[in-house]
């Protein structure tokens, strides 16, 4: 990854609001995420991190604030002004078509076959050939180890074997972005790592994510950012190296500790 | 028990009756239960109450009470239906109600991973609905209506109440004449069961087939 | 032809409907009690038997469930009196027939109960050092009935309504006294559009109070 040119502005996150009722959520957060980083999310639960991942592909509204993906708004149709029209649901699936997800209870179409897991977006929505997507859903599905599993039913597949499919799905349509919300929460520990060790894969390969997760090992290793998330707001900023060695933060430290103690 | 062989024919005739009773009712109230089940789940709210109440009312009453209430009452009103048309109508409402019940679980039980998946890859609703949510909904729907199926037969005794010579009122017609009401009735009964056994073995086979569906 | 409504014959009669429908709750109370033993009892024999006892219990449960209950209501009411050579009252057939009906409904409820009963329950009893029958009485049917209340609700309300057949062997429950009023006044419209909502209404009513009764007990 270059240092000396910018890296163009993907996600763009500005003032974002949202409340649950009287519940507020998210309490004014600001991100910016360039091509190509791994911008980690930690944090309690609670503090709102799955949330403002989920306000990024609006499967949540956000109240106020701004989010752009790649200089689209995705929430609303215009950017500023006083009266915002949200987005309709055509609007919404071109914007969510360009930004893949991965999720935490892997959420596979129980229905179809891994291939046609992944197919599915590729000829609905990317309009390809039943030819061309079966090539590249197959081609993805070999790329996360799944070559031998095509033409098998998520009953029939691991955990760990599920959640490579579904991000087969979602980075098969080229996404400009990809969000991964705890996707290693569900899984028995020993799948854990067939998992991350693809999804570093797609980090080297240059992928833009954005990765909310426990893995402290994974946020060290690949990510190029952690940001810390604690009551609705981002508390901390920066690479992996001065996030996990900030003593000065009081809450983090403690977050800190208590995983820590879970791993060891 | 020469003479329960003899009548043999005529309780087929009964039997027919019983048939045919139920398939009109299953294919009336197939249509108007999917439609009204996929109503209330994705239509606006001035369609939900009143299905909602529909559903409610009909299934809050015995289905015999119903059939009384139509068969005599709607002569009152002016309407003239055949008898035969007339229970059609009266099972077939009550059994849409039923209907409406099995496809609002059957849609409602998907989990809604499953919508936000199909979101996230950038299908608009009409895709959504129809290559994600009803090929499971379908999957989810069949073995409890094959189950409704079995009780719009079962309810369809009900008519020998009002007349019609379904197997039932058979069964009673040639215990009038012959006085030997036990074997008859165990005949009956084996009738019965005959199609309905099939008929909820192939819901449990289904259901079992369609296991995977549920996580 | 215009049609006048005119509930007074209705209001006249309306004793035959308001006992009527107090006797429709004691037969479906009267048949659930009977059908709970009933069920209770296959159930554990299933639970815990061989194939010949668990291939007698699905017969049962099979046919029961598989056969109308009008032809059944016929058959334990014309039927048996002739092969036994005996007479009984018409009520009380419709108590048996109904209390075999729910049984077969009860062994399913039970027996699903009994399985849903976590089995870390069980080994705690085990590990405590209680005998089967001690593990049976003392964890494993108090929570079985925790998490059946549910069902056995639903059943009661189910059964209520299925009392309206005991009309067609002259029991005086409910839809009995509405075809009465009906025959004897031709007030159609007026005597259905009372007993209806008296079945839905205390059919409501019984939900209302049976998921408050549940509330207290419920395992969730």
């Amino acid at each position: 990854m270059s240092e000396s040119s910018p890296s163009r502005l993907v996600v763009r996150i500005r003032g974002v609001k949202k409340s649950f009722g009287a519940n507020r959520v998210l309490d004014g957060v600001d991100l910016d995420v360039r091509k190509g980083e791994v911008v980690v999310v930690i944090g309690p639960s609670g503090s709102g991190k799955t949330t403002l991942l989920r306000c990024i592909n609006l499967l949540e509204t956000y109240d106020e604030g701004s989010i752009q993906v790649d200089g689209v708004e995705v929430g609303f149709r215009d950017g500023g002004g006083a009266v915002r029209h949200r987005r309709s649901d055509r609007e919404l699936s071109h914007i969510r078509a360009d930004i893949g997800m991965v999720f935490q209870l892997f959420n596979l179409f129980p229905h179809l076959t891994a291939r046609k897991n992944v197919m599915l977006g590729l000829r609905k929505v990317r309009g390809l050939s039943a030819a061309e997507a079966k090539r590249t859903a197959e081609q993805w599905l070999v790329r996360v180890g799944l070559g031998d599993k095509l033409d098998s039913l998520p009953s029939q597949l691991s955990g760990g074997q599920q959640q490579r499919v579904g991000i087969a799905r979602a980075v098969a349509m080229d996404p400009k972005v990809l969000l991964l919300d705890e996707i290693t929460s569900a899984l028995d520990p020993e799948l854990v790592g067939e998992v991350l060790t693809v999804v570093q894969e797609l980090a080297q390969d240059g992928m833009t994510m954005i990765v909310v997760t426990h893995e402290m090992s994974f946020a060290r290793d690949v990510g190029t950012r952690i940001v810390f998330m604690d009551g609705a707001r981002i508390q901390v900023e920066g690479t992996p190296r001065e996030v996990l060695a900030r003593t000065d933060h009081e809450r983090l430290r403690a977050f800190l500790a208590r995983i820590e103690l879970k791993l060891h | 028990m020469l003479y329960a062989i003899r009548s043999l024919p005529f309780l087929w005739q009964g039997l027919f009756v019983t048939l045919e009773v139920s398939a009109l009712v299953v294919f009336f109230s197939l249509i108007a239960g999917v439609i009204l089940g996929v109503g209330i789940v994705y239509g606006p709210w001035w369609l939900y109450w009143p299905i909602r109440i529909y559903s409610d009312f009909l299934r809050g009453i015995p289905l015999l009470v119903l059939i009384f209430f139509l068969y005599y009452a709607l002569p009152f009103v002016s309407i003239n239906l055949t008898n035969i048309a007339a229970v059609v109508l009266a099972l077939a409402a009550f059994e849409t109600a039923h209907i409406i019940e099995v496809v609002r679980g059957a849609i409602q039980s998907i989990p809604r991973g499953q919508n936000e998946a199909a979101k996230t890859i950038g299908l608009t609703f009409g895709k959504r609905l129809l290559y994600v949510i009803a090929p499971q909904a379908v999957r989810r729907f069949l073995p409890p209506w094959i189950n409704a199926v079995v009780d719009t037969v079962k309810g369809s005794a009900l008519v020998s109440l009002v007349g019609i010579v379904d197997l039932t009122l058979a069964i009673q017609q040639v215990i009038g004449r012959t006085y030997i009401p036990m074997p008859l009735y165990i005949l009956g009964a084996v009738m019965y069961f005959v199609i309905n056994y099939s008929l909820s073995s192939a819901s449990r086979a289904l259901e079992a087939r369609f296991a995977y569906i549920r996580e | 032809m215009t049609y006048h409504l005119n509930f007074d014959f209705v209001w006249r009669h309306f004793d035959k409907l308001g006992w009527g429908l107090v006797l429709s709750l004691e037969l479906a109370l009267v048949s659930i009690l009977i059908g709970m033993a009933i069920g209770l009892s296959l159930a554990l024999a299933y639970t815990g038997g061989g194939r010949l006892v668990r291939g007698i219990v699905a017969g049962y449960v099979e046919f029961i469930r598989n056969v109308p209950l009008l032809l059944l209501v016929y058959l334990v009411f014309y039927g048996v009196p002739s092969v036994g050579g005996f007479a009984y009252e018409a009520t009380a057939s419709f108590v048996i027939t109904l209390a075999v009906y729910a049984g077969a409904t009860m062994v399913e409820v039970f027996r699903a109960g009994l399985a849903a009963v976590p089995g870390g329950l069980i080994d705690a009893g085990k590990a405590i050092g209680l005998t089967g029958w001690q593990r049976l009485i003392c964890v494993r049917l108090p929570t079985m009935f925790r998490i059946v209340l549910p069902s056995l609700s639903n059943a009661y309300i189910s059964l209520f309504k299925d009392t309206s057949l005991a009309s067609v062997i002259a029991v005086p429950e409910l839809t009995y006294g509405a075809q009465w009023i009906n025959t004897n006044s031709f007030r159609v419209i007026e005597v259905w559009a009372v007993t209806a909502p008296m079945y839905l209404v205390t059919g409501y009513g019984l939900l209302f109070l049976l998921q408050r009764l549940e509330r207290r007990f419920v395992v969730h």
